[in-house]
């Protein structure tokens, strides 16, 4: 198991909440979860993230009790909940459609819950009106959900989940139902509501955008295994396989062969390039080594002429320009025949008439970047 | 041009189409009632037709007259009164029976795996296939003196002499409940089939046992189909003359065997389409509030 390599280490001040140790789940001989080991701290907010498919939600099933572990065992607070039922587990889940009862009101979705922590009658009726005030739902507190917009069905179902205090809040693809727009605004206020709670939380998402936006620390899941657990910049700037570079963000791939390998620097020679890639910092590896080097688009210069550099230099010709806005991505084909992603700030205004300078199409091009700025892909 | 004659003549399409079923109700359903509804207010003769007519015209006199004579009739003999409220009776105990019977039918097809529940549902429907006549004839045999059902008994030595089954309440309960029980589990059925097992797992999530679950989340979920099953099950029972005829005894009072009595053994047509015409009077409040919950629920079904 790679994880943890990248020198994600327990704070010292951090208590472990929730401890997956080895679990496995496999339905009809099929591993959807493989031997996962994974702690999660107290207070923190963390992300699963991966392609559909990949088990993170039978992960989070087992850890809500809808699924039980075919083998390994799952500890809160260092007690195993191997065996106990999901309506015993002190863990509340937001669930993707909100799975709001529809032939109750707003209120008593919230009360729902709380009937089973045995409370007298005003300390409910306040527990309820404490949780509405959180999502700032209390207006509607007679609705239907029908009668409430989707973001507003949010609010109330993380309030019913957020209402019984759990000890864990687990969180299920929590945007999925949501329109773009709304869903930026409601990634921050739920991130400050549970913050402001302070409750340990569980989420599964295939979006890294809202991954990075909301959780302290994502674990890359693929074929049922975590590829890699790290804060949000972690992953993306120190991926530790071909599959966390590739899922997080693009990247540009060079496969190539270790040429030097010092203890401050190494190089890799690749057919794409006429001169070799270098990193400034030494790898556990053997010379003529097949290996991996990646370069995220955002990281290179381009201009059409050479620069004065001996590494990290590839040519090739502009062959489609994406305009975002922003920045513009150029797609540039090496004389190998690679395709490489280059991506350029728009820091000019562009005004009609005035391109002559700016690199366009059929353009040879020098894409060059620093020797701090790739990554070496052993795996 | 053209656009505009296509579009009369797809509203004119439209309108053909929804006039059918109200051709068909106004033929088969209105028509016969007024018919019932004049013949109610008529005298019972002893011609052909057995009753006289309402409007008379002789030496240039234009009679219409309205003979209330069946509904005081109806109003000052207990024997009716007594004989709409123990059908009523009969019939809402038997939708009852039926609702236990039928609900947990319903709920073990819904939770079946979905390539087995046609032939689940099947098995329910088939019954229904042989003529119904025949099925409540075949319960005599079942429940007769010397029927199967006693003849198993004694033979395994449980009773002694004959259980007095057929010809009771019991009988017709029996013939009721098992005549009318697909028309119970089909929109239980219909109903819980449609439910999202999400909900019963956010119950779960919120602490709800398995059994508290289904008392809070599936049981009111699915009241609509609990009051389309016992509509189509009351409705009909109410009216039943078929079952307490050959399954129930003298005592057995139901409203649909006194209009046939009335009809054919006394030949007084009048009192009996006077009989027919309460009934279902007295049956109307039930569909009333029957549409009312279907067309509320069909609303919020189009809101949610």
């Amino acid at each position: 198991m790679p994880q943890e390599q990248s020198g994600q280490k327990p704070e010292k001040n951090k208590r472990v909440k929730l401890e997956i140790r080895q679990v496995s789940k496999e339905f009809d001989g099929f591993k959807a979860v493989n031997d996962v080991s994974l702690d999660i701290y107290q207070g923190e907010i963390f992300a699963l993230l991966g392609a559909s498919g990949c088990g993170k939600s039978t992960l989070l099933r087992m850890l809500a009790g809808f699924e039980s572990p075919t083998s390994g065992e799952i500890l809160l607070d260092g007690v195993s909940l191997n065996g106990v039922p999901a309506y015993e587990r002190p863990i509340n889940m937001m669930f993707q459609s909100y799975a709001l009862f529809p032939h109750m009101t707003v209120e008593q979705n919230i009360a729902f819950g709380l009937k089973y922590n045995k409370l007298s009658k005003p300390a409910m009726q306040a527990k309820i009106e404490e949780a509405l005030s959180l999502v700032q739902m209390s207006a509607y507190a007679k609705r239907k959900p029908h009668q409430l917009s989707g973001g507003q069905q949010q609010r109330v179902a993380l309030a019913r989940s957020l209402a019984k205090e759990p000890k864990l809040l687990l969180l299920d693809e929590p945007m999925g139902a949501l329109d773009k727009k709304l869903r930026t605004q409601m990634q921050l206020e739920i991130v400050d509501i549970i913050e402001a709670v302070g409750v340990t939380c569980v989420m599964v998402t295939h979006d890294q955008e809202e991954a990075m936006t909301m959780a302290s620390r994502v674990g890359i899941m693929d074929a049922g295994v975590i590829r890699q657990v790290g804060a949000p910049y972690e992953v993306y700037e120190q991926p530790n396989c071909r599959m966390t570079a590739e899922f997080i963000g693009s990247v540009n791939i060079f496969d190539g062969k270790l040429t030097v390998d010092e203890a401050d620097h190494v190089e890799i020679t690749t057919p794409d390039c006429d001169k070799p890639l270098r990193m400034a910092h030494g790898i556990s590896g053997s010379l003529g080594m097949d290996i991996g080097y990646a370069i995220r688009p955002e990281k290179v210069m381009v201009s059409r002429h050479e620069p004065d550099q001996p590494h990290n230099v590839a040519r090739g010709k502009v062959m489609d320009i994406a305009y975002l806005g922003s920045h513009s991505i150029l797609h540039i084909e090496l004389p190998s025949g690679k395709k490489f992603q280059a991506s350029v700030a728009n820091s000019d205004r562009k005004v009609v008439g005035d391109d002559e300078d700016r690199i366009t199409w059929n353009d040879e091009v020098y894409i060059s970047w620093g020797e701090r700025s790739g990554v070496v892909l052993t795996s | 041009m053209k656009g505009l004659n296509l579009s009369l003549l797809m509203g004119a399409g439209k309108r053909l189409v929804m006039a059918v079923p109200y051709v068909w109700l106004l033929l088969f359903f209105l028509v016969p009632f007024i018919i019932v509804l004049k013949i109610s207010f008529a005298e019972a003769q002893i011609a052909l037709p057995p009753f006289t007519d309402l409007v008379e015209f002789t030496d240039d006199v234009l009679t219409l007259s309205l003979n209330l004579f069946n509904y005081i009739d109806l109003y000052e003999y207990d024997l009716y009164l007594t004989g709409y409220i123990s059908s009523v009776k009969i019939a809402a105990a038997a939708t009852f029976i039926a609702f236990l019977i039928g609900y947990p039918i319903a709920y073990a097809i819904a939770r079946l795996p979905e390539h087995s529940r046609n032939l689940a549902l099947m098995l329910v429907i088939l019954p229904s296939w042989t003529s119904f006549l025949i099925r409540i004839y075949a319960w005599i045999g079942l429940l007769k003196n010397n029927g199967l059902i006693n003849n198993f008994l004694m033979w395994l030595g449980i009773i002694d002499e004959p259980l007095i089954m057929l010809h009771t309440p019991f009988a017709v309960y029996i013939g009721i409940v098992y005549a009318y029980l697909p028309f119970m589990v089909l929109p239980i059925y219909t109903n819980l089939v449609k439910h999202d097992g999400r909900l019963l797992e956010a119950a779960a999530d919120l602490g709800a046992s398995p059994v508290e679950s289904f008392f809070k989340i599936t049981l009111p979920l699915s009241m609509g189909g609990i009051i389309a099953g016992a509509m189509l099950v009351f409705i009909p029972a109410v009216g039943e003359f078929v079952i307490p005829e050959l399954l129930g005894g003298p005592d057995t009072l139901m409203i649909g065997k006194m209009l046939w009595n009335e009809f054919f053994n006394a030949r007084n047509w009048p009192g009996a389409s006077a009989v027919a015409v309460v009934m279902l009077v007295l049956l109307i409040i039930p569909i009333t509030i029957f549409q009312r919950y279907q067309a509320k629920e069909a609303e919020e079904a189009e809101r949610g």
